[in-house]
């Protein structure tokens, strides 16, 4: 970044958002779940479900029981996701988070006394997920989703402490973060905090149901998914009144689409069936998913029960009622854009059609249907460009253990055969996309792949 | 990497042909078949795992399959790089990826014509020496005693020497020399790559692209011969 720049971030705030948003995504690796070193704790089935009912009401277990409903809230909130290298031993922390301004490296929570949380106690593991703070005060970077954190309950932080409690200690002293002046300053994190961080448990809205609240607990709390469902603003925090309403992931560059309005991924007409699908086994009779989104649900919502996929889909489903109906897409009617269209059906005819359809219909759930599918219509036309050029498999999961998958084109289509695909796809079959141009297909040649 | 994505631009006609006309009798369900799931994988290895015309894209054919399943973990978990092959990989769990490698692992088809090389005899002749006898002042052991006298590999960890082309070879070598690629510890190739110098690498991938297919191509069942040191990939009973 150039000095210019960094000053303009640092005037306007500490721009830590972006950076707490790029790297969830940067962190879209699975973890270590395979390698024999790493300990099984976490590869474990999914324990029964905990009481599917409104936070407020969830019942503490005791003993076994209470260690149990700890590991299934880590589940749901995926620390593993962060806390674990792919072979590395599980919450020992030292994964790399790429930023736009350094890399940070997260914590060992093991419980070993010096390098790990071993002498923490359920107060000081509540401060850090609650306010953000480490034990003796200090702040911590957002990168650690404490703005969604922030909504769990005590008795829910209880459980994933004394989860956290029984993981076998690792000795291995964090790696500092390798941050540029002056984001290395943690004093800046208070002017952030002033602007994009409300502490405070969530609070069940008395006229939904239960099951609306717990799925509303889940999403705006453990699950953080407004990390990356969220525009990121001017000063890089992701802003609570744009909650939920889709960003660019910086660093990824992959689009995290609106979960508000129908237009994007707003899951307004969806079934409450396809929705649970999806975030359960990560493929559904509309859609499927992939990029970060395949790391979401392949390390956390597929271990989750069936009544808390189902509360989410519930909550989900509403945060897209009543928008607007969507504005009809300017046609394409210059002769530029008609050579285009027929250059991509001629490569969508050869190279597509095979597994998505002559017509777009694809073979749900394994090949999605393209017609009528928003995520390929949105403004950003980031994330088709990207599947076209590096292809990919939902993520394997008990739903779907064996994903059926998609071949890279990047090495066989030329920029304008992408350009002339994706606006094909964009713009057919009734889909009321925006055509894309071959500098926006060059763009995405290099985007990070790991 | 960029540089093999240029000289990967060849093989879009090649990749292009088979699913042309596919879509004429479109099922209505996805095949409920590893060959249908590997799709993704085949423009690049082939059809059969057999390879394409591209020199720098590996054949997985025959390999045996706890093998290609030790590279499908090390691409996952970024113990072994190729970014296209990383991101394809990374959410899929260690079952699947099994059932990925005994797939190729089954496939049969014949092995490419060798190479013709354009090296001097002398290279050759130092690439068959290394190759069969390897070289004890330097420390090299022959590869032929881990890769089996045919070179065909043994099971279920080492892989066969043969249809793989110069390029190759010579980069996983190389991989191996500078870091980036690891197998599982001990890693003896390491080892092995660690005394070998650049020539040696080049009158090896010489002289291995060009040998002919052997009559019998599948590896050595496990335990057939001793190694002359241990690889964490192939187990001792
Ligand atoms: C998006 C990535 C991410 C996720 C998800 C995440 N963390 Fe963190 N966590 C971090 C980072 C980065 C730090 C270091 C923050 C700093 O140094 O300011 C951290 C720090 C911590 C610390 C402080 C440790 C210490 O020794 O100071 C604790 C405790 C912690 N995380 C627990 C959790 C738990 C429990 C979860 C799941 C509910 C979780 N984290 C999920 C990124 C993450
Ligand atoms: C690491 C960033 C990240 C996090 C965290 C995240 N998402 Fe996503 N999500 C994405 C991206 C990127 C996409 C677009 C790719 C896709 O459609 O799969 C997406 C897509 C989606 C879709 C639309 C899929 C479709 O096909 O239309 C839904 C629904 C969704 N996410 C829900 C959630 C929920 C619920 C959570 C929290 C439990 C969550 N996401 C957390 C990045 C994220
Ligand atoms: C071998 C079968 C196959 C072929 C050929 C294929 N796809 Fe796909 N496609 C898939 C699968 C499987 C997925 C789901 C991938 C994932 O989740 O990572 C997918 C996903 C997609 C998506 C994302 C859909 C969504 O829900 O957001 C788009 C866009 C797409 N394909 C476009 C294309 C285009 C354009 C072509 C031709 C250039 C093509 N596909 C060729 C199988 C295929
Ligand atoms: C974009 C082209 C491409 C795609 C798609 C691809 N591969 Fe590869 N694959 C490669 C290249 C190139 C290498 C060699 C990489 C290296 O070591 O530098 C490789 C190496 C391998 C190896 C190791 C071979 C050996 O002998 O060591 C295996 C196994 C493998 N791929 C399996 C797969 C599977 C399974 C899929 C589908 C899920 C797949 N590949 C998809 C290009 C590709
Ligand atoms: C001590 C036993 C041993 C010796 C000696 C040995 N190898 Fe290997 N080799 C292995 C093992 C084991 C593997 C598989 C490593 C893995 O799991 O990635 C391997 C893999 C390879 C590969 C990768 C093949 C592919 O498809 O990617 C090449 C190339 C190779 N060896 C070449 C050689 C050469 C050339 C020599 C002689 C100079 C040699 N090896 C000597 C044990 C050995």
């Amino acid at each position: 970044m150039k000095p210019s720049h960094l000053f303009k971030k640092v005037l306007s705030g500490l721009a830590l958002a972006l950076a707490l948003a790029a790297s969830t995504a940067a962190l879209a690796q699975n973890p270590a779940q395979t390698s024999g070193a790493t300990p099984t704790q976490a590869q474990s089935q999914p324990p029964a479900p905990t009481q599917p009912a409104a936070p407020a009401q969830t019942r503490v277990g005791v003993g076994g029981d209470l260690v149990a409903k700890g590991e299934y809230l880590a589940r749901a909130g995926d620390c593993v996701a962060c806390h674990t290298t792919p072979e590395g031993k599980l919450f020992s922390g030292g994964r790399a988070m790429p930023t736009p301004f350094g890399t940070l490296y997260t914590s060992n929570i093991t419980p070993d006394p010096e390098t790990g949380i071993g002498k923490w106690t359920a107060d000081d593991f509540y401060k850090t997920m609650h306010e953000g703070r480490f034990p003796d005060g200090g702040l911590l970077y957002p990168a650690m989703p404490f703005t969604s954190y922030t909504k769990v309950t005590r008795e829910d932080s209880d459980a994933i402490f004394a989860y956290l409690r029984t993981i076998p200690p690792v000795r291995q002293a964090d790696r500092p973060h390798d941050l540029q002046f002056p984001y290395n300053n943690r004093s800046l994190i208070l002017g952030w905090r002033t602007l994009f961080f409300s502490e405070g448990t969530f609070r069940p809205d008395p006229k939904q149901s239960d099951e609306w609240n717990r799925g509303a607990y889940l999403v705006e709390g453990l699950g953080h998914c407004g990390m990356c469902h969220t525009a990121i603003n001017a000063l890089g925090g992701s802003s609570e009144s744009k909650a939920f309403q889709g960003g660019l992931i910086p660093m990824q560059n992959w689009y995290a689409p609106s979960l508000t309005s129908n237009k994007e991924a707003g899951l307004g007409d969806w079934s409450i069936k396809d929705i649970a699908d999806l975030l359960k086994s990560g493929v559904s009779h509309r859609g499927v998913v992939y990029g970060p989104m395949a790391e979401v649900v392949y390390n956390s919502l597929q271990y989750l029960s069936d009544e808390d996929t189902r509360a989410m889909a519930v909550y989900l489903k509403s945060l897209a009622q009543g928008t607007p109906p969507e504005p009809a897409a300017s046609p394409l009617p210059t002769t530029e854009s008609s050579l285009l269209l027929s250059l991509g059906k001629t490569v969508y005819d050869r190279q597509c059609a095979s597994c998505h359809g002559a017509e777009g219909k694809g073979m749900p759930p394994h090949y999605p249907p393209l017609a009528g599918n928003q995520s390929i219509q949105m403004g950003s036309a980031v994330n088709p460009i990207r599947m076209v050029l590096n292809g990919g498999y939902p993520p394997g999961t008990s739903g779907n253990p064996h994903p059926y998958g998609m071949p890279p084109f990047a090495q066989s289509l030329s920029d304008n055969e992408i350009a002339a695909v994706v606006t094909y796809i964009r713009t057919s079959w009734g889909n009321r996309g925006a055509p894309v141009s071959a500098a926006d297909a060059n763009a995405l040649r290099s985007a990070p792949l790991d | 990497m960029i540089i093999r994505f240029k000289r990967v631009l060849v093989w879009l006609a090649l990749s292009a042909a088979p699913l042309a006309g596919a879509q004429a009798q479109q099922p209505e369900a996805a095949p409920d078949t590893m060959e249908a799931r590997v799709q993704a994988c085949t423009p690049c290895h082939g059809a059969n795992g057999q390879g394409t015309s591209d020199p720098y894209f590996p054949r997985l054919a025959g390999k045996p399959s706890g093998y290609l399943n030790n590279q499908l973990l090390a691409f996952r978990n970024g113990r072994r790089h190729y970014p296209p092959m990383n991101y394809l990989l990374e959410f899929l769990p260690p079952d699947y990826l099994k059932n990925m490698a005994d797939y190729f692992a089954a496939q049969h088809p014949p092995l490419p014509a060798p190479a013709v090389v354009d090296a001097s005899p002398e290279v050759m002749e130092r690439g068959r020496t290394l190759v069969t006898q390897g070289d004890y002042a330097h420390e090299i052991p022959a590869c032929s005693s881990c890769h089996g006298p045919s070179l065909t590999g043994m099971e279920p960890g080492i892989p066969g020497l043969l249809g793989l082309r110069a390029s190759y070879i010579s980069a996983q070598l190389g991989a191996w020399r500078y870091g980036t690629r690891t197998a599982i510890a001990p890693d003896c190739m390491q080892i092995v790559a660690g005394h070998l110098t650049e020539d040696d690498v080049r009158a090896i991938a010489a002289y291995l692209s060009a040998q002919p297919a052997p009559k019998e191509s599948s590896p050595a069942a496990q335990g057939s011969y001793a190694l002359p040191f241990a690889c964490g990939s192939e187990p001792t009973r």
